[in-house]
């Protein structure tokens, strides 16, 4: 087990392309580290990095306080988890999980010791004699993992492990790899591009987008102070709701002024804050469930305005009324026991003890 | 619903699917025809081969009544030619070849295949379409230098001259049959082997190989043809009948005199057919079987 410290890493490819554009991020011993962005913001080639299987253009790539930038990946002491399993068809069960011990020359009963004891772990003491292609996808993601267990390294690493499973299994093994954690305590670094999954699994989410970090934090407090439009945008779903509107100063308090002619009132204890964007144009963040029925709201700093539903979508546990206003549909979260009907006006409101303001030009919560 | 169980008259989807059952019998029709034809032209020369095989040079000779059918079967060709030194000797040439061409074949394109398909060096695109260009040349054409080097070697009216010759013909397509199979093989796998531990030649005997076996076994079959039947070369390069392989052997050394044997010709030919189509028969279906199934999602 072991820390990860990743120091200014570049990698760029022909033609100067930068998928990576100097990051740093450190690790601790145990913890579980999941980096999540879109396609193509540099999640994966980070973690590749880590395991090896890229070169780091420049920077410094240290595992357990070794740098490890020129070590090959057998010797970097990991395992890997694909998110297609890379399980070789060839070989039983066992066999796979055997092999990279067998490889490193292991005793016979060391390795039946290792691989029985994570077959017990993973629940699948009775698949070891079969083959890859007799297994269901969510039985292969184990043998996958069975395979990362029994090495016992000291940092796992998991490339998008279950976007090929459906999404029932998918809620099922991400508690089961939770759970193997909490087990086993090895330094994870987990690449996802749900946010779900992220939140749910992570000691530490790692947001990234083209190439750089743009926040790392505990998931609560991603979700609640995000620093960055794009952090807002992307944690959380249904998604952040945006609005454009203007800062203004007057009598004493600050108040957002939409276009609409809506006004909302800046609480109290924000003035100080914001105070420095008064007379500029922003955008006004908020999430769905600080936008809804009135009487669910019974305290200060709140907004009442009527907006006329376009969609309504019942989930169950609570309703999505989604609108358009200035030419952006917003989406709030209502009870499932009010009543709303699509074209029918209700009332809602915004808490602003939850509001989001954001420098539309720098991209930063203020 | 009614439609399909009152008297009315199909509608709609059914009637699709009416016709597209008569599409089917035709397409089937069709295909049964041309392969019915393609099947008779090939198995025509062999079948004649068989029948003249199995007649005496007085019954070949005479050409009374249809030549497609034996009036006194004997085996006398057969047993002529099996007990003939000379025969065991050919057959003893084309073995040893083979067996050497293959394996010969198989490491190179083996090890050659694996570099191209999967260590990213410069040049490799090149080299890869460079290795199959070299296939489109045909061996009418390479034996004329080819003899300049193997008179060079030393080596010419040698059957060691053959098996240095050969896989100037096996190993280019054995190679691109190779750099097909392992390009097939998902990327990941390597990852896992290297993460695991494995060494470059520990991932290609673990995994590459095992993995490959289908692509393996297709090449091995494709280089034991072209080495068992080849004519071009051997024709060329060797002279005196105890390093002949089989397809000279045959047709060169029964021969006494101008007079054809035939009979022993015709069986010979068809012993020296037979290791062809026992292997394919047996390999057949290792040829067709997919191993990498299993290995990924799907």
């Amino acid at each position: 087990m072991a820390e990860v410290s990743v120091r200014k890493v570049v990698k760029a490819y022909e033609g100067n392309v930068q998928a990576v554009k100097g990051i740093d991020l450190e690790i601790a011993d145990h913890e579980f580290v999941v980096l999540v962005g879109p396609s193509g913001c540099g999640k994966s080639t980070t973690l590749r990095m880590i395991a090896g299987l890229e070169e780091i253009t420049s920077g410094e790539i240290a595992i357990g306080g070794t740098v490890v930038n020129d070590i090959p990946p057998r010797d970097r002491d990991i395992a890997m988890v694909f998110q297609n399993y890379a399980l070789y068809p060839h070989m039983s069960v066992y066999e796979n999980m055997a092999f990279g011990l067998t490889l490193r020359k292991f005793p016979k009963a060391e390795i039946a010791k290792r691989v029985n004891n994570a077959a017990r772990i993973l629940d699948i003491e009775p698949l070891l004699e079969r083959k890859p292609k007799a297994l269901s996808g969510g039985q292969r993601q184990r043998v996958a993992m069975g395979r990362a267990i029994v090495r016992d390294p000291k940092v796992f690493l998991f490339d998008e492990p279950l976007s090929n499973l459906d999404a029932k299994l998918r809620v099922q093994m991400r508690t089961e790899i939770k759970k193997v954690h909490q087990k086993v305590r090895t330094t994870t670094v987990y690449v996802t591009h749900d946010q779900v999954e992220a939140m749910t699994l992570a000691d530490r989410v790692v947001v990234m987008n083209h190439g750089i970090i743009e926040q790392v934090g505990p998931p609560q407090e991603l979700y609640h102070h995000p620093r960055t439009r794009f952090v807002a945008g992307f944690i959380g779903s249904p998604a952040m709701n945006f609005f454009p509107a203007r800062m203004e100063n007057g009598s004493g308090a600050l108040r957002l002024n939409l276009p609409n002619g809506i006004v909302l009132p800046v609480p109290a204890d924000r003035t100080a804050r914001y105070q420095g964007a008064a007379g500029r144009e922003v955008l006004f963040g908020i999430r769905p469930e600080h936008l809804t029925e009135p009487k669910n709201l019974e305290r200060d700093n709140i907004a009442v305005f009527d907006v006329t539903p376009e969609v309504i979508e019942p989930m169950g546990m609570e309703t999505l009324v989604h609108f358009w206003m200035q030419g952006a549909e917003i989406c709030a979260r209502i009870d499932p026991t009010t009543p709303a009907e699509p074209g029918v006006p209700m009332p809602l409101a915004a808490d602003l003890n939850h509001m989001h303001v954001i420098d539309p030009e720098s991209g930063m919560v203020l | 619903m009614s439609a399909t169980t009152a008297g009315e008259a199909p509608k709609g989807i059914y009637h699709l699917a009416g016709s597209l059952r008569k599409e089917r019998r035709w397409a089937l029709l069709t295909a049964y025809i041309s392969l019915v034809i393609a099947a008779i032209i090939f198995m025509a020369p062999p079948f004649y081969m068989f029948i003249t095989s199995l007649k005496g040079s007085g019954e070949i000779a005479s050409q009374i009544g249809s030549p497609w059918l034996v009036r006194d079967p004997t085996l006398e060709n057969y047993t002529a030619i099996i007990f003939n030194p000379l025969f065991q000797r050919f057959m003893f040439n084309s073995i040893v070849i083979t067996l050497f061409v293959v394996a010969l074949t198989m490491v190179i394109s083996i090890l050659a295949a694996f570099a191209l398909a999967r260590m990213r060096f410069f040049g490799s695109q090149v080299l890869a379409t460079g290795v199959f260009l070299t296939y489109l040349v045909p061996d009418t054409l390479l034996f004329i230098p080819l003899y300049q080097i193997v008179g060079g070697l030393g080596l010419l009216n040698s059957i060691w001259g053959l098996i240095l010759v050969y896989p100037t013909l096996t190993v280019p397509f054995c190679t691109w049959i190779m750099i097909g199979y392992f390009t097939s093989i998902p990327k990941e796998l390597d990852e896992a082997a290297l993460i695991d531990g494995a060494s470059w030649s520990q991932m290609l005997l673990r995994i590459f190989i095992p993995v490959a076996l289908p692509g393996i076994i297709a090449a091995t079959i494709f280089a034991f043809t072209v080495s068992w039947a080849a004519f071009v070369y051997p024709t060329a390069f060797v002279t005196t009948p105890d390093q002949m392989p089989l397809t000279i052997g045959v047709v060169s050394q029964l021969v006494r005199a101008d007079t054809f044997a035939w009979g022993q010709i015709m069986a010979g030919a068809l012993v020296a057919a037979l290791p062809p189509v026992v292997i394919y028969a047996f390999l057949m279906d290792y040829y067709i079987a997919g191993l990498t199934a299993g290995a990924t999602k799907g």
